[in-house]
């Protein structure tokens, strides 16, 4: 395990990553599918059964997830952002194989190559694969057990899995881990209820990380923290990042965080992606209008800074109610520049970039190419 | 904003937790005040007492608290009257509550009960506070529901709770807190439960209804930004202390605590791109039971000076335009 070499002795400061140590695959391939995949999702579909009624009547079907495809290339981060129901978490699951998906495929491709099936294996087989695979929470209070000791929490992954049966190896390992998530050994026999939010985060990271994964799914990780101490566990993340050469699936509603923190980022209407791309490039200028609303829609501190005011665009109504889809374009109802074809032809994800050659740029709008989206402005490059 | 008449002034409020573990000091000598048709933003992280702030005002502090220092007045009709002194179950802070004061929660399910029709709430409030018949009170509240941009008022206010989504929940809530046409709204975290297109849409019904009615607004949260798109002048709290206040287009462009500088430095900022850099404040939010000695905030501050900040409290000073700090860094002149 690519350990960190300085680390600083257990208080709860972070320290800023040094320039230049980006591993190498975040410079080169970077979202190009094929090369060094770490996970291929295609067709992926969740639908929850609606059942009513004595007899348990299927009536019919939340499509939670709806024929979800991306990949994550190796090193980088894929963002899944969205509002509430549109399907983000859902998809983290399903990726994991948290809940059973109703369809579609999953790749995993380990660091030596060997590509596994998620989907079709069986549950030991599933529980080999999980090693290679760690899962953060957004709330730290509910996610640790708390009648669980800081080592019997981050131990439990060797101690489960017969890796470890020596307990002076085991503190060692433990207290390794600690002071990777830049937290004093010294606690490891504490628990949870003796630290604060942002220390149990940082826990919940070193469990996630014990196994020494290549792919880390984090599930608004920063969502139930005190802002000052967001701040930390995202950079935390980002120097493990690059120290560890892990590839992180981040799920957020958060687009400031989105920008901060992901090299390519996906956007989720009611169960389906409707854009695709690179993060700077879509947030310098969105294709799809549910993109440019979101951007719009979050309020910024104004700095006095030139040109940091934008025209707000207020979305009228909620998110479409998943069990009842409108037809057309899912978003019609919403969509400020909403045409007659919308409402009735459901549109298809299509790469934008193969007319100019750039990067992958997917969207899922009848009129991407004729829009004209405003998205944030000073954005650099 | 400086002509409008003062509405409501509070002066080194202090108000305590007295528990098993000891006295939790929540707000301790907090003072402001807010002129009509004023938007004020009370910022901090949680702790900091904001909340506490808001409910002492409204004299709804949970049991275990009480306000033991300071004054809360308000005026009206030219007489002003300490809520402080009401008792806090009496017949007149009753008719302040929801009359002249209204407050507006994070979780709008917490607000309404769920076994009576929003219609059925919001008629009892307004024929609580004013003297009318069932039905005035009912196309009142109808005509509140429209106000805030709720979909068909005439049928959705036969609706329960539970029925609403999100969204329209939030706005039923902010109706009700306005049926009465209060002097000041309290908002506690508005939009923190909602999601972001629901929050822009509910900023937005804010502002229009804070200029309509030319109501005072105090908005208690812990995101800047909200606070920046609606307020007219902030307050920051750490640990039970008013840190800084000052209007928001002086705080946001120059901040002066180091606590400020640290909460505006820490949050990533839309439109700064992948290579921003964070600069968190270090540690957290300690517990209020162990309250560090001197300035609240030193043992997480950059700008640390041993053997002052750590023995003495702060003293408020007051700088140039209205912004006041309370930090060592700076003298009165």
């Amino acid at each position: 395990m690519a350990q960190a070499d300085a680390v600083p002795n257990g208080t709860n400061t972070t320290t800023h990553s040094p320039p230049g140590r980006l591993p190498q695959q975040l410079e080169g391939g970077k979202g190009l599918p094929g090369a060094d995949n770490v996970l291929e999702v295609t067709d992926l579909r969740k639908y929850f059964p609606i059942l009513r009624g004595f007899f348990r009547r299927h009536v019919g079907e939340v499509k939670a997830v709806d024929e979800v495809s991306f990949h994550v290339a190796r090193g980088e981060t894929l963002a899944l952002v969205g509002e509430s129901g549109c399907g983000k978490t859902t998809t983290g699951r399903c990726v994991m194989r948290a809940i059973e998906p109703s369809g579609g495929s999953v790749l995993f491709r380990k660091r030596d190559g060997e590509e596994i099936d998620i989907t079709s294996l069986t549950r030991p087989e599933l529980r080999s694969v999980q090693q290679h695979m760690g899962m953060i929470f957004q709330d730290p209070f509910s996610s640790l057990n708390p009648r669980l000791t800081v080592l019997e929490i981050i131990g439990e992954p060797f101690v489960t899995r017969k890796l470890i049966t020596s307990r002076r190896e085991l503190e060692e390992r433990v207290a390794q881990l600690l002071r990777s998530v830049r937290l004093d050994p010294t606690y490891m026999r504490r628990y949870p209820h003796a630290f604060s939010g942002g220390q149990r985060q940082r826990i919940a990271i070193a469990r996630a990380l014990a196994l020494d994964p290549d792919f880390v799914v984090a599930d608004e990780p920063v969502s139930a923290l005190d802002v000052s101490v967001q701040a930390q566990i995202l950079s935390l993340l980002k120097e493990l990042q690059s120290e560890l050469h892990l590839t992180y699936l981040f799920i957020t509603h958060n687009l400031s965080v989105v920008e901060y923190l992901s090299d390519r980022v996906s956007v989720m209407y009611v169960g389906q992606i409707v854009e695709l791309g690179r993060t700077d490039s879509i947030f310098r200028q969105p294709r799809h209008p549910y993109t440019e609303a979101l951007l719009s829609a979050v309020p910024v501190v104004e700095t006095g800074k030139a040109g940091r005011r934008r025209e707000r665009i207020i979305l009228e109504g909620d998110v479409a109610d998943p069990s009842n889809v409108p037809a057309g374009c899912t978003f019609h109802p919403r969509c400020p520049y909403v045409q007659d074809i919308c409402r009735v032809e459901e549109p298809q994800l299509v790469d934008l970039a193969g007319s100019n050659g750039s990067l992958p740029h997917f969207v899922r709008c009848h009129f991407a190419e004729e829009l004209d989206l405003q998205g944030v402005r000073n954005s650099p490059q | 904003m400086t002509q409008s008449p003062l509405l409501l002034s509070v002066d080194n409020l202090a108000t305590h937790f007295f528990s098993q573990e000891g006295i939790l000091e929540a707000v301790d000598g907090v003072s402001f005040d807010i002129h009509a048709g004023e938007a004020l933003g009370i910022a901090g992280e949680s702790g900091c007492g904001k909340s506490v702030t808001a409910q002492s005002i409204l004299r709804i502090v949970p049991k275990n608290g009480k306000i033991v220092m300071g004054e809360i007045s308000l005026f009206q009709n030219g007489e002003s009257v300490d809520l402080v002194q009401l008792d806090d179950r009496g017949q007149e802070i009753r008719q302040i509550r929801g009359g002249e004061i209204a407050m507006v929660f994070q979780e709008p399910m917490a607000a309404f009960s769920m076994v009576y029709t929003i219609g059925n709430q919001i008629t009892e409030v307004i024929r609580l506070h004013q003297d009318c018949s069932q039905n005035e009170a009912r196309d009142r509240a109808i005509e509140m529901l429209r106000r805030v941009g709720m979909p068909k008022p005439e049928q959705t206010i036969d609706a329960y709770p539970f029925a609403l989504s999100g969204g329209m929940r939030q706005r039923a809530m902010i109706a009700m807190a306005l049926s009465c046409h209060p002097a000041l709204l309290i908002a506690d975290e508005p939009t923190t439960a909602v999601d972001v297109t629901i929050q822009a849409q509910v900023l937005e019904l804010m502002k229009d209804l804070q200029r309509d009615m030319g109501m005072a607004l105090i908005v208690i949260t812990h995101d800047l930004a909200v606070i920046s798109e609606l307020c007219d002048r902030v307050m920051i709290m750490y640990l039970g202390k008013d840190v800084e206040s000052a209007p928001a287009d002086v705080i946001f462009r120059d901040p002066k605590h180091p606590y400020t500088i640290g909460l505006l430095r820490s949050v990533p900022e839309l439109g700064e791109g992948h290579s921003q850099e964070l600069d968190p404040i270090s540690g957290s939010v300690p517990s209020p039971y162990r309250r560090p000695s001197g300035c609240p905030f030193h043992p997480r501050c950059p700008e640390f000076i041993p053997d002052v900040c750590d023995v003495h409290l702060p003293p408020q000073i007051e700088l140039a335009g209205g912004h006041r700090v309370r930090c060592h860094l700076y003298v009165q002149d």
